[in-house]
C-alpha cells in the first residue's frame, strides 16, 4: 500500500467515525450487552451450540442431498424450486415470475441474499416498483443508502437523520419527530404499498428439508404480510440455509436473537410451509370473506449457490456455511462497534464472517477491502452461536491476498530483514511487522543505538512513509540484555532437586527484548512458589506473521518452537507464558499449524502465568512470599481479548481477589491496539477511538487513582498512550520485589 | 431459559410479564364476559376449534379484507404457549387466523391450559408433524415492534398490544405442564 493509499484510507475511516461512528457504537454496544445478559440466561448455552454446530457440519455435508430433499418437499406441497448458479441466474428466474404475474409491484422483507443477487436494481429495469418493507431497509431505500449491518441496516442512521429525510422526501402535514411518530408514518405507508402489491418476497433464515418450511425470523410483521398477502411469494435465501428437519431448528431459535439483538426471541418466527393455507388479502374483492375464498396460491423457492458450493470445498472457508447470519461478530467486534459497517463491509457483507461471504460470493477483492480490520482478537469466536473460528478465515484470506502480491518495489530495503516464507510481493508494512522478531533481535543486539535512531525525526517520517508505522505512536525500547540472557547469568533460585514442579518460562518475544522486568518478575513470582524455573531460548510463537496473513512463515516458526520444547514437555515440565496472544497460539491456531499430536501435547502442558500461579495456590503452595493486597495498591484491571475468549481472566482476578487486592476489571472486547493494528497509520484513529471506550472506564472516579494493570503488550501500550500513566503486567504486581517500582 | 422452576403456567406467566403481556384466566363459562372485558369493538375472529368455548356473536367471524382493516381488535386460538418464552404458537388456517392475528392493533390469542409447554424443543418437536403435514405457524412472542427509527416502538406492521387468555377447565389439563 502507498502512502497516498494509506492516507485516503485514514481519511474515509476518520469520516465514518465522525458521521456514523456514535450510532453505530451506541446500537452495537446495546446488542452486545444484551447478548451477554441473554445468555447468561440460559443454562445450557455451550450445549445449545455445539448441537447448533452439529447440525450445520451435518447439513454442509450432506447438502447435495438436503437440495433434492427440500425441492421433493416443496414440490409435494405445490411450490417450485429453483436451484440458481449466480445471481444472474436467479434474477433472470425472478424476473420471469414477476413477468408472468404481470406484476407493477413487489414488496419485500428484510434479506441480504437478496442484496447480494441486487434483485431489486433488475426488477426496477424491468419496470417493477419494489418496496423494502422492513423499516430500517426502507429508510436507506428513501435514502439511497446501502446496509451497514446484517440485522439492523440503517444502524448508522440516528432519528434526528431519520426524520430530516422523511419531512423532506414525504412533506408530512406536521413533521415527525419522535421514534413512534415516524414508525407510524411509515408503517401507514407501507400497509397501503403491500395493500396491492402483486408479489411478496422474502427470505429465509433456515429451511427445513423434510416439509420444505422456511423459518423467517423477523419482529415488525412485514415479512408475515409481505408473504401472506399477494398470492405469490418468492423465498430467496443460499443453498447453506437447508438444515434436515423441522426440530433442527430449535437450538437456533433460542440462540438467534440472542446471540444478534440480545433479546430472548425475536416477536416472530415464522414457520411456513408454503403455498400457504392462509387466503388472500385482495383489496379489489373487500367484502369476501376470507372463508369464502379459494386461493391458488404460487410460491417459488430460488435457492442460490453463487459461489457456495465452492466454499464447501474450500477447506479453511468452508465454516463460513455454518454462519446463521445473526450478527454477534459484529456486535462483539469493538472496531464494529467503533465505525461500523460502511467501513467493514464487502459488496454485501460486513462485520466478522463478511470476509468469508465476500470472499465466497464475490472473490478476493471485496474481502480485501476491509479483511484488515480483523485484528484477530478472537472476541467474535466466543459470541459465534455456531463456533465458526472467524479469525481464521480472516487470516486465511488475508494469506491469499497477500500471495497476489503487488509489484514489491521497496524489496531491496528489507531483503536482509525478513526471512520468511512468504512470497516477494508481499506489503511491505505486513512484512515488517510480521518479521517482529528479527527486528527486536536486531533492535535489541544494538541498543540503546537503535532506539536512539527509531527515535529521532528524520527516521520517523521516513517509517510513516515508507511502512505506515503512525509517528503519533511511541515505539518500544529494546533492551540490550535480554531475559534469556540475564537468567542464562543468574540462574535458578530453587534448584530442580528441591521442587516440586519444573517450569519452562516462554521468552516470548516482546518479553525477551522490550520487557524484561515483567519476565523477571514473573520468575521471581514462580520461585518464591517452589517451582524450579528455566528459561531457554526459543523462537517467537508466529503470532507477528500470522497477523499479518503470513500463514507459512507462522508455520515454520510453530515447528520450531515445539521442537524447542518438546524435550522439555516430555520430561514433565510445565510450560508457562507471560504473554496471552502467544498462548493462544499454543492453544488455539497451533491446531492449524502443528501435527495433532504435538499441538494436543503442548496444549495440555501450557499455561498462562496467572492461571498457573493460581493452580500452584490452591493446590497449596505457600503465597506469602508474594505481594499482598494488605499495603499493595487498589487495582484498575484490563484482561486481553484473546485471554478473555480463553477464558482465563478469570484465574487472574481470583488470584488478586485472594491476595486480597481491591480489584476492578474493564468490560470492553479488545483495546484497540492488537498487535500492531494501532501502529499502523491507517489505522491510528480507529485504534484510539476504540481504546477510548476502555479510557472511559479507567477515568472514572473510581478507578483513576488505581494502579493500571493489564494481561497484554499491546493493551500495556495502548493504556500508556490513552491514560498517561502506565500499566504493568499482574504478574508484577504479585513480585515483592516490583513494590517500590509500583508505588 | 431452561432453567425448569414451577410448573409451566407459572413460569409462561412470569414471562409474559417480563414481555408487559398481560394475562386473562378464564373458565368456559366466563369466557364471553372475560373476552367483553379485553377486546375494543370492532373485533374480529376466527373460529375457536376448542370443545368449551365459542367466540361471543359480538365478535365477526367471518372477516374480510374491510373489516380487517377496520377492526381494532383481533382474536384466534393458539395452538400451543411456551412457557420460557411467553410465546404463543398460532396456526395459520384457510379462514384466516393468520392475517386476523397480524393486522389489528389489539390481538387476543386464546391458548388452552393445557397447550402450555415447557419450552421451545417440546414445542417444535410438536409442531414437526404439522409442518411436514403442510401446516404452517407463528411463533408469537409479544407484539410487533420495531428499533429502526431509534427508539423501541411497539406496533410496527403487527399488533401494538397482545392480551393473552388461558381457558381452564378443559380436557386433559396437566399434559403440558410434565417435561419431555
Amino acid at each position: 500500500m502507498s502512502s497516498a493509499d494509506r492516507e485516503a484510507k485514514a481519511e474515509r475511516i476518520r469520516h465514518l467515525l465522525e458521521t456514523e461512528g456514535d450510532a453505530v457504537e451506541a446500537n452495537t454496544l446495546g446488542f452486545n450487552r444484551g447478548r451477554y445478559e441473554s445468555v447468561a440466561e440460559l443454562e445450557d448455552y455451550e450445549a445449545l451450540k455445539t448441537e447448533a454446530r452439529a447440525i450445520k457440519e451435518d447439513a454442509i455435508e450432506r447438502l447435495p442431498e438436503l437440495i433434492d430433499e427440500v425441492r421433493a418437499a416443496v414440490e409435494e406441497n405445490g411450490g417450485t424450486v429453483y436451484l440458481a448458479d449466480d445471481a444472474a441466474d436467479a434474477n433472470r428466474y425472478i424476473r420471469e415470475v414477476a413477468s408472468e404475474k404481470s406484476a407493477d409491484r413487489v414488496v419485500k422483507s428484510k434479506s441480504m441474499t437478496s442484496e447480494e443477487l441486487e434483485v431489486n436494481e433488475a426488477l426496477e429495469r424491468d419496470g417493477v416498483d419494489v418496496v423494502e418493507t422492513d423499516l430500517g431497509e426502507w429508510v436507506l431505500q428513501v435514502a439511497d443508502d446501502a446496509p451497514s449491518h446484517i440485522v439492523a441496516p440503517a444502524i448508522h442512521k440516528s432519528r434526528e437523520e431519520i426524520a430530516r429525510l422523511f419531512n423532506t422526501q414525504f412533506d408530512p402535514e406536521e413533521p415527525l419527530e419522535t421514534a413512534e411518530e415516524l414508525t407510524m408514518f411509515a408503517r401507514e405507508r407501507l400497509g397501503e404499498l403491500i395493500a396491492d402489491a402483486d408479489v411478496g418476497m422474502t427470505g429465509a433464515n433456515f429451511i427445513t428439508a423434510d416439509s420444505g418450511s422456511i423459518m423467517l425470523v423477523t419482529s415488525e410483521g412485514n415479512a408475515r404480510k409481505s408473504a401472506v398477502v399477494p398470492d405469490t411469494h418468492v423465498a430467496v435465501a443460499g443453498v447453506e440455509k437447508i438444515v434436515p428437519s423441522v426440530e433442527d431448528l430449535a437450538p437456533f431459535i433460542e440462540l438467534i436473537g440472542r446471540s444478534g439483538t440480545g433479546q430472548d426471541i425475536t416477536s416472530y418466527i415464522s414457520l411456513l410451509t408454503p403455498p400457504v393455507d392462509s387466503p388472500v388479502v385482495d383489496f379489489d374483492d373487500p367484502d369476501v370473506a376470507f372463508a369464502d375464498r379459494d386461493d391458488d396460491r404460487e410460491f417459488h423457492l430460488v435457492l442460490i449457490d453463487n459461489g457456495r458450493t465452492a466454499l464447501r470445498e474450500d477447506e479453511h472457508l468452508r465454516e463460513t456455511l455454518y454462519c446463521i447470519r445473526c450478527s454477534a461478530c459484529a456486535n462483539t467486534c469493538a472496531n464494529f462497534q467503533s465505525v461500523g459497517g460502511h467501513a467493514f463491509g464487502g459488496e454485501t457483507y460486513t462485520g466478522g464472517i463478511a470476509t468469508g461471504w465476500e470472499a465466497g460470493v464475490h472473490g478476493q477483492d471485496s474481502a480485501a477491502e476491509f479483511n484488515d480490520l480483523c485484528t484477530g482478537c478472537s472476541r467474535c469466536v466466543e459470541a459465534c452461536p455456531v463456533k465458526i473460528d472467524i479469525p481464521w478465515i480472516n487470516t486465511v484470506v488475508r494469506d491469499r491476498i497477500n500471495r497476489e502480491g503487488d509489484d514489491g518495489r521497496f524489496e531491496f530495503l528489507v531483503e536482509g530483514l525478513t526471512p520468511d516464507e512468504e512470497p516477494a510481493g508481499l506489503d511491505l508494512q505486513k512484512r515488517l511487522f510480521g518479521n517482529y522478531e528479527t527486528l527486536a533481535k536486531l533492535g535489541s543486539a544494538t541498543a540503546p543505538l537503535s532506539n536512539w535512531t527509531a527515535s529521532v525525526g528524520p527516521v520517523r517520517s521516513l517509517m510513516e512513509r515508507l511502512v505506515g508505522i503512525d509517528g503519533r505512536r511511541e515505539l518500544p525500547e529494546f533492551e540490550r540484555r535480554t531475559l534469556v540472557d540475564w537468567f542464562e547469568a543468574r540462574g535458578p533460585r530453587v534448584p530442580a532437586g528441591d521442587a516440586d514442579r519444573e517450569v519452562v518460562l516462554y521468552p516470548d518475544v516482546y518479553t525477551n527484548y522490550v520487557d524484561v522486568e515483567r519476565g523477571k518478575a514473573a520468575v521471581r513470582v514462580l520461585e518464591s512458589l517452589g517451582v524450579h524455573v528455566r528459561i531457554p531460548s526459543v523462537p517467537g510463537s508466529g503470532r507477528a506473521p500470522l497477523s499479518q496473513g503470513m500463514i507459512e512463515t507462522a508455520d515454520e516458526k510453530a515447528s520450531r518452537v515445539y521442537a524447542a520444547l518438546a524435550e522439555h514437555v516430555d520430561a514433565g515440565r510445565d510450560v508457562v507464558a507471560i504473554e496471552p496472544s502467544d498462548l493462544a497460539m499454543f492453544r488455539s491456531e497451533y491446531e492449524k499449524l502443528l501435527p495433532e499430536q504435538s499441538y494436543e501435547r503442548l496444549r495440555e502442558r501450557s499455561y498462562d502465568v496467572l492461571e498457573y500461579v493460581y493452580g500452584l495456590l490452591e493446590n497449596g503452595a505457600d503465597g506469602t512470599g508474594l505481594r499482598t493486597g494488605d499495603g499493595g495498591p487498589e487495582i484498575a484491571y484490563h484482561s486481553h481479548c484473546q485471554q478473555r475468549t480463553l477464558g482465563l481472566d478469570r484465574y487472574t482476578r481470583a488470584v488478586l481477589e485472594e491476595l486480597e487486592y481491591d480489584v476492578i476489571e474493564s468490560d470492553v472486547e479488545c483495546c484497540g491496539m492488537a498487535g500492531s493494528f494501532g501502529y499502523k497509520r491507517e489505522y491510528y484513529e480507529l485504534s484510539m477511538d476504540v481504546g477510548d471506550r476502555l479510557a472511559e472506564q479507567f477515568t472514572e472516579p473510581e478507578a483513576r487513582e488505581r494502579l493500571v494493570v493489564a494481561s497484554g503488550t499491546s493493551c500495556e501500550e495502548q493504556l500508556g498512550d490513552l491514560l498517561a500513566r502506565d500499566a504493568v503486567h499482574p504478574v508484577e504486581v504479585l513480585d515483592p520485589q516490583s513494590r517500590s517500582r509500583l508505588e | 431459559m431452561s432453567i425448569d422452576t414451577g410448573v409451566a403456567s407459572e413460569r409462561f406467566e412470569a414471562a409474559l410479564a417480563d414481555l408487559d403481556v398481560p394475562v386473562t384466566y378464564a373458565e368456559p363459562t366466563a369466557f364471553d364476559r372475560t373476552l367483553r372485558s379485553i377486546a375494543r369493538d370492532p373485533a374480529i375472529g376466527t373460529p375457536l376449534p376448542f370443545e368449551s368455548v365459542s367466540l361471543p356473536e359480538w365478535v365477526d367471524e367471518d372477516p374480510t379484507p374491510t373489516s380487517l382493516e377496520s377492526a381494532k381488535t383481533g382474536i384466534t386460538a393458539a395452538s400451543m404457549a411456551i412457557a420460557d418464552y411467553g410465546s404463543v404458537v398460532l396456526p395459520a388456517t384457510d379462514e384466516g387466523a393468520e392475517q386476523v392475528s397480524l393486522f389489528p392493533d389489539l390481538h387476543v390469542a386464546v391458548v388452552r391450559l393445557a397447550d402450555i409447554v415447557p419450552n421451545m424443543q417440546t414445542a417444535i418437536d410438536r409442531l414437526g408433524p404439522h409442518l411436514r403435514d403442510g401446516g404452517s405457524a407463528i411463533v408469537a412472542t409479544g407484539p410487533s415492534a420495531t428499533a429502526d427509527m431509534g427508539a423501541l416502538v411497539q406496533g410496527a406492521h403487527g399488533p401494538k398490544e397482545v392480551h393473552v387468555v388461558v381457558l381452564r377447565g378443559t380436557e386433559s389439563e396437566t399434559a403440558g405442564e410434565t417435561d419431555e
